[in-house]
């Protein structure tokens, strides 16, 4: 298909909104430049499907994730952007409100909302709850109506406060898929009582996710970190230059046996890999003057807290194929669970020996990619596939060791008996056995619920089925569509899929 | 001799069978005989006739060697490896006696173990059936154990019954027991003795001395449409149901064939609409507590 083909489908597209026809349109001029150059190796990994730039453009000039500290811009006001440092809670969401309309990501959305109990605490001193509750409605109905992106992400916890409580109210109550959640956990600080809660509002909208806090927070310094898109970590003022994924299944297909797979593909591969990094990294932070913002100017990011993420999914496909026949093993037997350890440690060792020119302590963060919508036949991250998961406790315990290594997000989905949501006791017990065992995030889909998680983003269900005639206000809903099609979401319940941003327009 | 259990399936997560996530134990063998078994093969015991053995397609069940010990001549016995088993179910069609190879023996240490390496997720144990009472020794030194246990006593220990079990035999484990969950099959004598094989005495018997200890923590009412008779008789059973403590959680559960062989396939199922009305009936004659199923399947 010719450029100028692909521009005219994309501007008669019926079911696109002019906003989402421009981001699409923009993606095609940006694809139409040349891509920086790679060597051969690389280049034909690339086009092979082994190694993937997560469609991120040939010239990136954003980077993928941003994390300001949106504390300080609350405290400082901003000059760019013509706002005085806030004093009321009003003036902070109007703030925030702003602020977020300038915050780029690799969907053009912010993915990053902010540690939100804690920045909007200090602004409802001598609030009523019912005032704080209006006004947090409001807030969150605006996030959603114009942000329209389940990516954007919100954090709260794992104390517990009054903001915290509210968000938790509001958000059981709109069931909207934006803004997504995050619920950090600490055994130490929050009390049982908020964690029930929380998973109680599981199993009325599949939200929040519930994070392993000190697990989290022992991973980056003290300047912290923060959740963002769907289950990345990344330090707070920082965020992610790139994302490229690597596919174990193909590469476990070059492999000879096991040795060959840890000897030699693995780890050629995995320099390829970072190849492509560093050419990203390299046209993001030499090239394309984003780190003349006025993020940067103004101290709520920092260009040194900005690492690339090294992808990897296909792992249950890998661990099958170097298994040999029967191949359905993973997630199912030792042996097989064994041998996924063993290469999420080899990755580990790779990534936290390799460095990086731009890096966080000059290194990238490894991560358990969740898949996008172009994804057939390979299953995303360490997941067990669609349809074969055990019973949620065999599930936990086959996939908890890997957790350990990836720093930078790991995303599994439970998915639960919808009899959980006659007793949120058992969803919760389930969170904590889960978290004790070494899981950094947990999630749960809930069979029935409109509302679904598709990875760390949400979809509903009514929204999918009137896509096909009416097109979609919110820019996920079409990937939940197309992730339909492709990896059958609906014919199984219950039943997760997983995808993060394809920027694509469907060919 | 170490006392063990015949298990026809643990389930490390469950969220029906009482409160909280529990860890549920469905032992093998029943004492009635329901028409509408969902499980039939958990009702009788394995005699390792073998039958079953050269019809699985993986060759995971296998006839262990006679032992010859001091004069005693053991019969051989039905091995299963679940490892090998893919969950076929061929061998339960070839059963003649509707038995199951498939099914485990568990001392208390084992089970113990079991336990614990699940001890984060749960809030409790649920032995169940088959009917779990019919292996009460086993049951009453499991939960001996777990509430002597410093790492496990803060575990929930219930069973769920027909509530066919001998007055003394619930005086016996009630001192370790959290809560009962009774079936209830119907009301009238011979509308019982049809569906079950047997009367309802002993169960009115074993519901009035666990409400009486306050270890009734649900009693199970199936509604079958023209054959359990809670509707016929909606002024006596709501009678009863509004006498039970008020803690005392009234689940109403609804006929459907999944599972079920027989004759009871050609009886109907139970739709949402028939159940809504049970429910009505019940809770405007002062039955509270009622608790609806959320899928009809
Ligand atoms: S269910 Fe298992 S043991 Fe039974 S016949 Fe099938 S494979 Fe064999
Ligand atoms: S399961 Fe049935 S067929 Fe198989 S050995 Fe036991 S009694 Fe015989």
């Amino acid at each position: 298909m010719t450029l100028q083909h692909r521009i005219t489908q994309i501007t008669r597209d019926p079911n696109l909104s002019p906003k989402q026809k421009s981001n699409f349109l923009a993606l095609e001029a940006e694809a139409s430049l040349p891509y920086m150059a790679l060597s051969d190796a690389v280049t034909e990994a690339k086009e092979s499907g082994i190694i993937c730039d997560m469609f991120e453009g040939n010239a990136p000039f954003k980077p993928r994730y941003v994390l300001p500290d949106y504390a300080k811009f609350l405290q400082n006001g901003s000059e760019y952007l013509e706002l005085s440092p806030v004093q009321d809670l009003d003036e902070a969401l109007n703030a925030l409100t702003i602020i977020y309309h300038h915050v780029p990501s690799v969907t053009n959305i912010p993915v990053y909302l902010g540690q939100l109990d804690d920045i909007l605490l200090p602004f409802c001193q001598g609030l009523d709850p019912e005032t704080i509750y209006r006004k947090l409605k409001l807030f969150w109905i605006m996030l959603d109506r114009t942000l329209p992106d389940a990516f954007m992400h919100v954090n709260i916890g794992p104390t517990d406060n009054i903001v915290c409580r509210t968000i938790l109210r509001v958000d059981a109550e709109l069931k909207q898929i934006a803004p997504n959640l995050t619920f950090m956990y600490d055994p130490q600080i929050t009390p049982d009582e908020l964690l029930q809660i929380a998973a109680s509002n599981i199993c009325e909208c599949s939200k929040p996710h519930i994070a392993n806090y000190p697990l989290h927070a022992n991973s980056f310094d003290e300047k912290g970190f923060g959740i963002v898109s769907c289950y990345n970590s990344l330090p707070l003022a920082g965020g992610a230059n790139t994302l490229v994924r690597i596919n174990l299944k193909e590469v476990a297909l070059k492999a000879s046996s096991v040795d060959d797979f840890f000897n030699q593909v693995l780890p050629h591969y995995c320099q390829l890999t970072y190849e492509l990094i560093e050419a990203r990294a390299k046209f993001l932070h030499e090239e394309s003057n984003f780190f003349n913002s006025f993020l940067v100017k103004e101290g709520l990011i920092e260009e040194s807290r900005f690492a690339p993420m090294f992808g990897i999914y296909g792992m249950a496909e890998a661990v099958n194929i170097l298994l040999g026949t029967p191949s359905n093993h993973y997630g199912h037997n030792a042996a097989a669970n064994e041998l996924g350890h063993k290469i999420s440690k080899a990755l580990d060792a790779i990534v936290k020996s390799t460095p990086v020119k731009y890096g966080y302590h000059g290194l990238a963060l490894l991560h358990s990619q969740g898949g996008m919508n172009v994804d057939k036949d390979v299953t995303p991250g360490v997941r067990i596939p669609y349809g074969t998961e055990p019973n949620p406790i065999v599930h936990i315990q086959a996939l908890a060791e890997h957790h350990q290594y990836y720093t930078s997000g790991i995303s599994d989905i439970l998915t639960i008996d919808e009899t959980v949501k006659a007793n949120p006791l058992a969803m919760m017990q389930l969170c904590k056995g889960a978290l004790s065992l070494g899981f950094r995030e947990f999630s749960a889909n809930v069979a029935s619920n409109d509302l679904i998680r598709v990875t760390g983003y949400m979809i509903k269900l009514s929204d999918i089925a009137s896509f096909k005639q009416a097109g979609s206000r919110t820019n996920t809903t079409w990937l939940g569509a197309e992730a339909a099609v492709n990896t059958k979401i609906l014919e199984r319940q219950p039943r997760v899929i997983a995808h993060e941003q394809s920027p694509t327009h469907a060919k | 001799m170490v006392r063990v259990a015949t298990v026809n399936q643990i389930i490390p997560f469950s969220c029906v069978d009482g409160p909280g996530s529990r860890l549920v134990i469905f032992l093998q063998g029943c004492n009635f005989n329901c028409k509408n078994c969902h499980n039939p093969h958990t009702i009788d015991m394995c005699d390792s006739c073998g039958d079953c053995v050269a019809t699985c397609p993986v060759g995971a069940l296998s006839l262990s060697l006679s032992e010859v010990t001091e004069a005693v001549i053991t019969k051989p016995r039905v091995l299963w490896d679940s490892d090998k088993c893919t969950q076929c179910d061929t061998c339960l069609s070839t059963c003649p006696k509707q038995s199951s190879p498939k099914t485990r023996q568990y001392s208390v240490p084992q089970m113990l173990e079991l336990i614990r390496s699940q001890v984060h997720f749960i809030n409790g144990i649920t032995v169940s059936g088959g009917e779990a009472t019919l292996q009460l020794p086993f049951i009453i030194e499991l939960f001996q154990a777990i509430k002597a246990s410093p790492d496990l006593k803060h575990l929930s220990c219930m069973i769920d019954s027909n509530g066919y079990l001998s007055e003394s035999g619930w005086e016996q484990v009630m001192p370790y027991l959290d809560g009962a969950m009774i079936d209830l099959k119907s009301w009238q004598q011979h509308t019982h003795h049809y569906i079950t094989g047997r009367d309802n005495h002993r169960v009115f018997i074993s519901l009035k001395l666990l409400a009486a200890e306050g270890k009734l923590y649900e009693i199970r009412l199936l509604y079958i449409p023209r054959v359990s008779d809670f509707d016929n008789e909606i002024n006596a059973v709501a009678g009863y149901l509004s006498q039970l403590p008020a803690s005392v959680r009234v689940k109403l559960n609804a006929f459907q064939h999944h599972g079920v062989t027989g004759e009871a396939r050609q009886w109907g199922t139970c739709s949402e609409q028939q159940m809504q009305q049970l429910a009505a009936q019940l809770s405007q004659r002062g039955v509270r507590n009622l608790v609806l199923p959320n899928v009809y399947l």
